[in-house]
């Protein structure tokens, strides 16, 4: 058993020592500081794969095929956050142990090793997917087996399971926020939509019509239009924004696709710096394939800039580099990412136990207040209440923080007069 | 959409669109061109085609960081350099794929089309694990950014004119090679018949691997200047192969001004239908277009007599 103390609220600590029956007649014996785990047959009824001295969770993300240049962040903030809590004891007195698989890009595969993660490997919990497609194809997994799934990115909503914890945004908490900003501080009354062809841009655009539309006085949507993933050819839209010289343009574009579009805006001589341009799909990570030069000066609404100025988010810049290398840049799903073990942590200990319906039931309102973007707290929803912010791009690939709501906002995966 | 705006106003946007769509049929061009000299002069069916264009970026990238480091006076020029070397690269390459995998399977054309797709996947992998699964960056020199200002309200991109100048050169190039050269000659003989080629002395080994190794060569300096408008990853080569792929069928394979009329028919309805429609619904009905006429003509817009 491992002599670390594990850090936990004083009546949480007793209650587990009372579980934990062999760990009883130790306890007289130790220090008031160092805290025996509690015995396992008491935190995990359910055969997870939980042993005296490990846990294990699984990592599930793309390291190969398309995907790969996205998710290899969300891979390695979830390790830098398994290493971290292990150097603190891990989780009730038990080292986090992480079998990573591969999900190749490929929805199917992801269905299968997620499968492979919870019936032969009993994982504790599993980190992983990235995109939303991916989701939707191990979400029927999780809840047939009954597994627990902290997935890392802004996504468009509409979803919310038992078996689920989302660490990123739902579409309103990064859309809504953003445009009050830029209708108020830029005067802004037109805007331009525009977005690759899939649902995450469509089901944030809609909601942005709707709310520029019903909500925001006066202003008008004067062009929406969508690509298909991978289209490089940008230069009639941007003939289009021409003519039409909206006081925004609002970009959902992902993948190589983004960096042909800003490459492309920036030849056609649009001037970053005079024209508004909003993105909720750029974050650092991306700006590295676009090139600062071709987008300093656009708007990005996130939760989490690499440049936050906090003394959280300092510590956590420093480990990242120093796990990963100083070249490697943070960006919003990154963070989201890191959350993901932590907050199943603070769950664990907050219900004494790693079976998962207790980890489920137990997961409204538990905080994480070393966030790197702040204070984060679970709703009842499983989404997060966050901050949105506003940032700016910069020529060196990273983002000044221009704006940030007063309060957390609240998740609303399901939002009223946004259908 | 029209209203309320100038007739200048509006003049000085289509002559823009216009534009717009010479820079695509440029890009279209250059792309395909590789493809429709191994396509269309050798019937292999190269899958791998979007990698041996992303070599070339690669090489760009990699040429514009050593310029960076070692030559930062002479950064303004590195871009032809870089092109140079993109060649080179990739048709090596080319040459070497061609002698241990392709050479293999010129009796069962249909094959080449899996063996070129794993190759393709491993190329992908061999990228990813070798320059690291982001993209990169590939920084221009100033004087390739930004847009002439015609008039006050017609402005031309320059890395557009740059793509269109260099799709002129290569395609005059690639036929004059192609009508004019002993090479030419020999390709064009291995075409019609291989064993008469090879009956009369052409040594038929050696034509097709230099043939493949300038289609990749081509695919190289194209993917170099790509760099300019497009992304540089482990995966982008599949955002072009498709657009390839059906500008030369499209095309009809073997005949080069095929190639270049489908590229100009397909860049200008994309374009155009673009403008005024929006951008899911252009490449949709231009694929219904493209799919409709091949059923009319299975063999292309252009096609040689070929004995067969």
């Amino acid at each position: 058993m491992p002599k670390d103390p594990t850090s936990g609220p004083v009546d949480q600590t007793r209650r587990r020592l009372l579980m934990g029956a062999a760990a009883l007649p130790l306890a007289g014996l130790l220090p008031k500081s160092v805290l025996a785990a509690p015995a396992t047959a008491a935190v995990n009824t359910t055969g997870l794969a939980v042993t005296d001295t490990e846990v294990t969770v699984g990592i599930l993300h793309s390291v190969t095929g398309t995907m790969a240049i996205s998710e290899t962040g969300s891979v390695q903030a979830e390790k830098l956050a398994i290493e971290q809590i292990n150097a603190m004891g891990g989780v009730l007195g038990r080292k986090i142990k992480f079998i990573q698989e591969d999900g190749a890009s490929d929805w199917p595969t992801f269905a299968e090793k997620a499968k492979k993660l919870l019936v032969n490997d009993k994982c504790a919990s599993v980190f992983g997917c990235w995109t939303s497609a991916s989701r939707k194809a191990v979400l029927p997994v999780f809840e047939q087996y009954n597994g627990m799934l902290y997935y890392p990115t802004f996504y468009e909503g509409l979803e919310q399971s038992k078996n689920v914890i989302y660490t990123g945004q739902e579409a309103t908490q990064q859309i809504i926020a953003g445009l009050d900003w830029v209708n108020k501080t830029k005067n802004a009354k037109t805007f331009y939509l525009l977005g690759s062809d899939y649902i995450w841009p469509r089901t944030s655009n809609k909601i942005a019509r709707k709310h520029i539309e019903k909500y925001l006085k006066g202003c008008k949507v004067v062009g929406e239009e969508y690509f298909p993933l991978g289209h490089t050819q940008f230069n009639s839209v941007i003939n289009k924004i021409k003519l039409t010289k909206p006081d925004v343009i609002y970009a959902i574009i992902v993948g190589g696709s983004n960096v042909a579009f800003y490459k492309q805006l920036k030849a056609a001589g649009i001037d970053l710096s005079k024209q508004t341009l909003l993105t909720i799909s750029v974050t650092e990570d991306e700006i590295d394939g676009i090139g600062g030069e071709n987008i300093a000066g656009a708007f990005a609404c996130m939760k989490y800039f690499q440049s936050l100025d906090n003394a959280n988010n300092k510590a956590f810049v420093a480990a990242f580099k120093k796990m990963w290398g100083d070249k490697t840049v943070i960006g919003d799903v990154t963070q989201a990412a890191y959350l993901g073990p932590w907050l199943w942590k603070a769950t664990v200990e907050k219900a004494g136990s790693f079976d998962i319906d207790k980890v489920a039931a137990a997961s409204p309102d538990v905080e994480f207040k070393g966030a790197p973007e702040g204070y984060v707290k679970i709703h009842p929803n499983h989404h997060l209440w966050s901050k949105t912010r506003v940032g700016k791009a910069k020529l060196d690939g990273q983002f000044e923080l221009i704006y940030e709501t007063a309060d957390l906002v609240e998740p609303d995966p399901f939002p009223k007069g946004y259908q | 959409m029209f209203d309320s705006y100038s007739i200048s106003e509006l003049g000085s946007i289509f002559v823009m669109q216009g534009f717009a769509g010479l820079i695509l049929f440029s890009v279209y061009l250059l792309m395909a061109l590789g493809l429709a000299i191994i396509f269309g002069q050798m019937g292999v069916i190269n899958m791998a085609h979007g990698e041996f264009m992303i070599l070339g970026a690669y090489v760009t990238y990699f040429t514009s960081q050593a310029f960076q480091h070692f030559l930062p006076a002479l950064f303004p020029a590195y871009f032809f350099v870089a092109m140079a070397l993109a060649f080179v690269a990739s048709g090596t390459l080319g040459m070497i794929v061609e002698w241990g995998l392709i050479r293999h399977l010129y009796k069962r054309p249909l094959d080449t089309l899996l063996a070129t797709w794993g190759l393709s996947l491993i190329l992908q992998q061999v990228y990813r694990s070798v320059f690291g699964p982001r993209e990169v960056g590939v920084e221009l020199p100033a004087w390739m950014m930004g847009s002439l200002k015609l008039t006050d309200t017609i402005e031309v991109q320059i890395n557009g004119l740059f793509v269109m100048t260099l799709t002129v050169i290569i395609t005059a190039v690639v036929a004059v090679m192609m009508f004019r050269s002993r090479w030419g000659m020999q390709v064009r003989a291995v075409v019609l018949n291989r064993m008469m080629a090879s009956a009369v002395g052409i040594n038929t080994e050696r034509v097709d691997r230099l043939t493949f190794g300038i289609g990749c060569g081509i695919a190289g300096v194209a993917g170099s200047a790509f760099t300019m408008i497009g992304s540089t990853g482990p995966t982008a080569g599949q955002l072009y192969i498709v657009d390839t792929f059906l500008v030369v069928v499209f095309g009809g394979a073997q005949s080069l001004i095929g190639t270049i009329l489908s590229a100009l028919s397909i860049s200008q309805t994309q374009s155009t239908l673009e403008f005024f429609l929006s951008g899911s619904i252009a490449k949709v009905i231009t694929l219904l277009g493209v799919v409709g006429i091949l059923m009319l003509r299975p063999q292309g817009l252009f096609t040689l007599k070929v004995r067969r």
